[in-house]
């Protein structure tokens, strides 16, 4: 019995040398992270009320996320691409089991697992570009027109269950991460103007087929200010948090509008105005300036990479990362309608986190074992 | 093999992928730069404007409650109102303690464990600087006490409101209903925008039937407070829009005139004007009065309303089931007619019992040696069994509950009020799903003279009466008329789903309607000792129905005639149309404890009659038949003895 333990110890022990004692991860982008957790736990602090249970829980998900991120960075890349069918998989169970055993009213978007709460949306973000490079990887490219097909099928089925949670921004933005691998495997450009235009055009026919309170919900989601007890309140709040900042912000723990609560959500979907705030112009463009880094250099390493599927699913998954600063940044600027997008690895949120680390991981693998993968 | 876009090489793929790869960053700082743009704009050139909003603005969202639409009836008379009250709010986030506070609070204003359980429910849908109800209705006393120890409980205040009033308490409390305060069930699937400062909601009746035109559209109000909290100035005020206001069908004089003429028996009318459906008066006696639930009812109150014998509660005139008993003979008549079983002329001889064939079972008639050789005309006035046992017999219960159906009987009316019930039409698959037991002939026989298991509700059978006094074509019975915005716009009239036809046998309906004019008008009628058509400008036709509470244990003709007796045995039923010829009222009555339907329950509906006349503008009461009544039965009636 004892020599059994034993013995599984010093496998555990073997295992975790060899993940851990030459860690292959990529510093420039394991720099860019760090600094980008530090300005999130700053903010965090701040938005919370000085409040160290909350930072040192999303604290504790980053160092999570952290040793995650390096064992999957020893994983080789062929081994991670052979187990996407299983995580593609496994995710749109969970999204099934969501759907089934979510209780009561309103939207479905948790798992509870014992300790752990998690949204198997989140997972899909990262499954989906692996799911479509997977598929695409031994077949010709640019795709034709059946595995575009097919291709399509695969991004739709999880979009589709996740929209009837349901969670319309997660929908198109899990939508999105498959649709960028398709762009990056050289999907013509014709291609990708005609499927844009049949969508503008769709949008009034799909409308008209609605009925009178779903074309509202619309009209609220394009026009903020007809909603002013819901939504409309928060981007207001929200441009007069961020304006009042501004160039240089009204300095940590000064902001007025989230400390006396007029800014909604402040420490998850809206942190990002908090930082507008305090920290004012000088803070946002920081913080921008740290993503287009960690997407630069994310989508660096994808062209360096040594097989299409490891391209496909670092380019997709770097420009995946930057549409949703995107939206989170339009949304508090007043520019995009409100939609549940947290800011990566700022906004409070263990599954986002841990997931975001996780597809870092990813990269980090592929450029790591660039050298000897055919 | 390949297509002409394809790429056969590895080197190619890559190169591809690097051009792809640095248009899509592209595309991602372009985008990423008009966020930045956007923030510039916001930080550096709107940034003094910002800053004084968030300096100076520092602005809280108030909710403007809709007031509540107002319900009517025909007449334009209030049947609910909205009038000014108080109650106490709590600003929660000026509340440092907050168990501490409602424990002295409560020695100056006394609050239930409901008022606080309520309160807390509500804090948690609330965003912690808005003022959130605690206490309704405040006495004069209570605010008075208040005012004075206000200064010890900030963020605590006196709010005026509008809360639900009915002038004629308990006279529609069955049909208008009452409002009430939000329950948790309710707020788990009320829109929060729409019923955000909403603190009730319609629970029963019209309230909760038109809820959604009642209730109306929130306002807010941004309001600018100062470091303290205290309110400053409006910045911005968006009215509420009040709810729709009702209009009735419903006459509160016949409502009023019916509850007087029940004088204290416990019972249900209901009167429906045949041609389109309106009902005209609703009415359960006793009832209740719907104020006392308004702002929560006590304890005690609501104690005396459930343990009292004749259950107030009890909506009667569409939740009540009586068996129907001789007031369905009119309606198998015409069904034997039409099914061409009966033709008018065809007779029935009554000799006081009625045999099954092939069997020894035997089933009385109310007279002891039968009424002779009896037609339709004459079986209906003066309500003879045999005829009756004889038709349903050769019916069949098959054909009986399908022609039956047809008017309603043993489903909803439809009637735009909530929880109506259906009353039972037995069938043998209804008894089979009920009791495990097959149908048994018998069953069949009493079903004609409407006993055994069928079961009516008084709105039930104002709705068949009314499609038979209709010419056969049947109206969902309905009590809203029109909906309307108030004094400027116009009444929305309510728009009736489309009759639907059950007979256009004229011949046959005329029939019926003479053995019903009989039961008024001929000496051998029914209701007629109760001389219900004496004096009435127009002709009515009628029914009698007396149904025994419990089902006889012997075959012996019970003699005993005192009717208190009587009216502990039986449900007295009467159901009457007019005028004959031209039908605008349909009535049914029924009287819990009622000896007979003639002499109790009749003298219900002539009074109702007597108001509907008094009620109708002469101009459109239809012309009283001067000389007509030569062509009528009541011509052949002689004057009483």
């Amino acid at each position: 019995m004892n020599d059994f333990a034993a013995s599984l110890a010093a496998r555990a022990f073997r295992l975790g040398r060899r993940v851990f004692s030459r860690p292959r991860i990529d510093l420039p982008l394991a720099i860019g992270l760090l600094i980008l957790a530090l300005m999130g736990l700053t903010v965090l602090y701040s938005a919370s009320n000085l409040d160290a249970g909350t930072v040192g829980g999303q604290a504790t998900r980053f160092v999570i996320g952290a040793v995650l991120m390096i064992a999957i960075s020893r994983i080789p890349p062929n081994l991670l691409r052979a187990w996407t069918p299983w995580f593609y998989a496994i995710g749109v169970l969970l999204l099934v089991v969501v759907k089934v055993l979510g209780e009561g009213q309103g939207a479905n978007r948790w798992l509870d697992v014992g300790v752990i709460r998690f949204q198997p949306s989140e997972l899909m973000k990262l499954a989906m570009p692996m799911m479509i490079a997977w598929y695409l990887h031994p077949r010709p490219l640019p795709p034709r027109w059946r595995d575009l097909f097919v291709a399509l099928v695969l991004i739709a089925i999880p979009a589709f269950l996740i929209f009837k949670q349901p969670d319309l921004g997660t929908a198109l933005l899990v939508a999105a991460s498959g649709l960028f691998v398709l762009f990056l495997a050289g999907l013509q450009w014709w291609k990708i103007g005609a499927a844009t235009v049949a969508a503008v055009a769709a949008g009034p026919i799909a409308l008209h087929f609605m009925h009178g309170y779903q074309r509202q919900r619309i009209v609220t989601f394009l026009h903020p200010e007809s909603d002013p007890l819901g939504s409309g309140w928060h981007i207001l709040q929200s441009m007069i948090a961020v304006g009042s900042g501004g160039i240089f912000g009204k300095g940590f723990n000064q902001g007025t509008q989230s400390k006396l609560e007029f800014l909604p959500e402040h420490t998850t979907d809206f942190i990002f105005a908090v930082l507008g705030e305090e920290f004012g112009l000088v803070g946002v463009l920081a913080l921008l300036a740290v993503y287009a880094f960690i997407v630069g250099r994310c989508l660096w390493i994808a062209a360096n990479a040594r097989d299409t599927w490891s391209r496909l699913v670092a380019g997709s998954f770097a420009l995946a990362f930057m549409v949703y600063v995107i939206v989170n940044g339009g949304m508090i600027a007043g520019l995009l309608p409100v939609v549940g997008v947290p800011l990566p690895l700022v906004s409070y949120g263990g599954t986002s986190a841990i997931t975001l680390l996780a597809g870092f991981g990813v990269v980090m693998s592929i450029h790591a074992h660039r050298k000897w993968t055919p | 093999m390949n297509g002409r876009g394809e790429l056969k090489d590895e080197r190619e793929r890559r190169a591809r992928f690097g051009r792809r790869a640095l248009a899509g960053f592209a595309i991602m700082l372009a985008l990423v730069m008009v966020v930045a743009g956007r923030f510039v704009y916001l930080q550096v050139y709107e940034h003094a404007e910002y800053s004084t909003r968030a300096k100076a603005n520092r602005v809280r969202l108030t909710h403007l409650a809709p007031p509540r639409g107002l319900i009517y009836d025909r007449e334009g008379k209030l049947l609910a109102d909205n009038v000014p009250a108080f109650r106490l709010d709590v600003i929660p986030d000026q509340v440092k303690h907050m168990d501490a506070m409602l424990q002295r609070l409560a020695e100056v204003v006394p609050l239930t464990d409901d008022d606080i359980r309520r309160f807390k429910q509500s804090l948690r849908q609330h965003r912690s600087f808005e003022a959130v109800p605690l206490k309704f209705h405040l006495t004069e006393s209570e605010r008075d006490r208040f005012a004075i120890d206000q200064w010890q409980f900030p963020g605590v205040s006196i709010a005026p409101y509008l809360t639900r009033n009915y002038p004629y308490g308990p006279a529609f409390a069955h049909v208008v209903g009452y409002v009430g305060r939000i329950d948790d069930k309710e707020l788990q699937h009320l829109d929060p925008d729409k019923y955000a400062g909403s603190t009730h909601i319609g629970k029963t009746g019209i309230e909760k039937e038109y809820e959604d035109l009642l209730h109306g559209t929130p306002g807010y109000e941004v309001v600018e407070v100062n470091a303290n909290q205290r309110p400053l100035r409006v910045l911005q005020r968006v009215a509420a829009k009040p709810g729709k206001n009702l209009y009735l069908t419903i006459d509160e004089r016949l409502q009023q005139a019916t509850i007087d003429a029940f004088a204290g028996q416990t019972g249900a009318a209901v009167a429906i004007d045949p041609r389109n459906g309106n009902v005209l008066a609703m009415v359960t006696v006793p009832s209740f009065d719907p104020n006392l639930f308004v702002n929560g009812i006590s304890q005690a109150d609501y104690a005396a309303l459930l343990d009292d014998e004749e259950k107030p509660l009890l909506n009667r005139a569409m939740r009540g089931g009586y068996p129907p008993g001789s007031t369905v003979k009119p309606f198998l008549g015409l069904g034997g007619l039409e099914l061409g079983l009966r033709t008018p002329a065809d007779t029935v001889l009554s000799t006081g019992t009625w045999y099954l064939p092939g069997s020894s079972r035997g089933y009385r008639d109310d007279t002891r040696y039968g009424a002779g050789n009896v037609n339709l005309v004459q079986a209906i006035t003066q309500s003879v069994n045999t005829y009756f046992y004889s038709l349903a017999y050769k019916m069949g219960i098959g054909r009986f509950d399908e022609w039956m159906a047809k008017f309603g009987f043993g489903s909803p009316t439809g009637i735009d009020l909530p929880d109506e019930t259906g009353g039972v039409l037995p069938s043998p698959e209804w008894k089979r799903k009920t009791f495990k037991q097959p149908w048994f002939p018998g069953e069949t026989v009493i079903a004609g003279i409407g006993q055994g298991y069928w079961m009516v509700t008084p709105l039930q059978m104002a709705h068949a009466l009314a499609a038979l006094a209709n010419g056969g074509s049947s109206h969902t019975p309905h009590l809203l008329a029109a909906t309307g915005d108030g004094l400027d716009s116009p009444e929305v009239a309510y728009r009736q789903p489309p009759p639907v036809q059950i007979t256009h046998a004229p011949a046959d309906l005329e029939a019926v309607k003479q053995g019903m004019l009989g039961v008024i008008y001929n000496p051998a009628g029914t209701a007629y000792a109760a001389g219900i058509g004496k004096g009435f400008p127009y002709l009515i036709a009628g029914k009698t129905g007396t149904a025994e509470r419990y089902s006889r244990t012997t075959e012996a003709y019970n003699t005993n005639k005192n009717l208190a007796y009587l009216a502990s045995r039986h449900r007295a039923w009467f159901i009457c149309y007019a005028p004959a010829d031209h039908p605008q009222i349909a009535i049914a009555v029924v009287l819990e404890h009622g000896a007979w339907g003639g002499s109790a329950a009749a003298p219900i509906a002539r009074k109702m009659l007597d108001q509907w006349l008094a009620d109708t503008p002469p101009s459109e009461r239809p012309p009283v038949p001067v000389t007509a009544t030569a062509a009528t039965p009541a011509a052949s009636a002689p004057t009483t003895p």
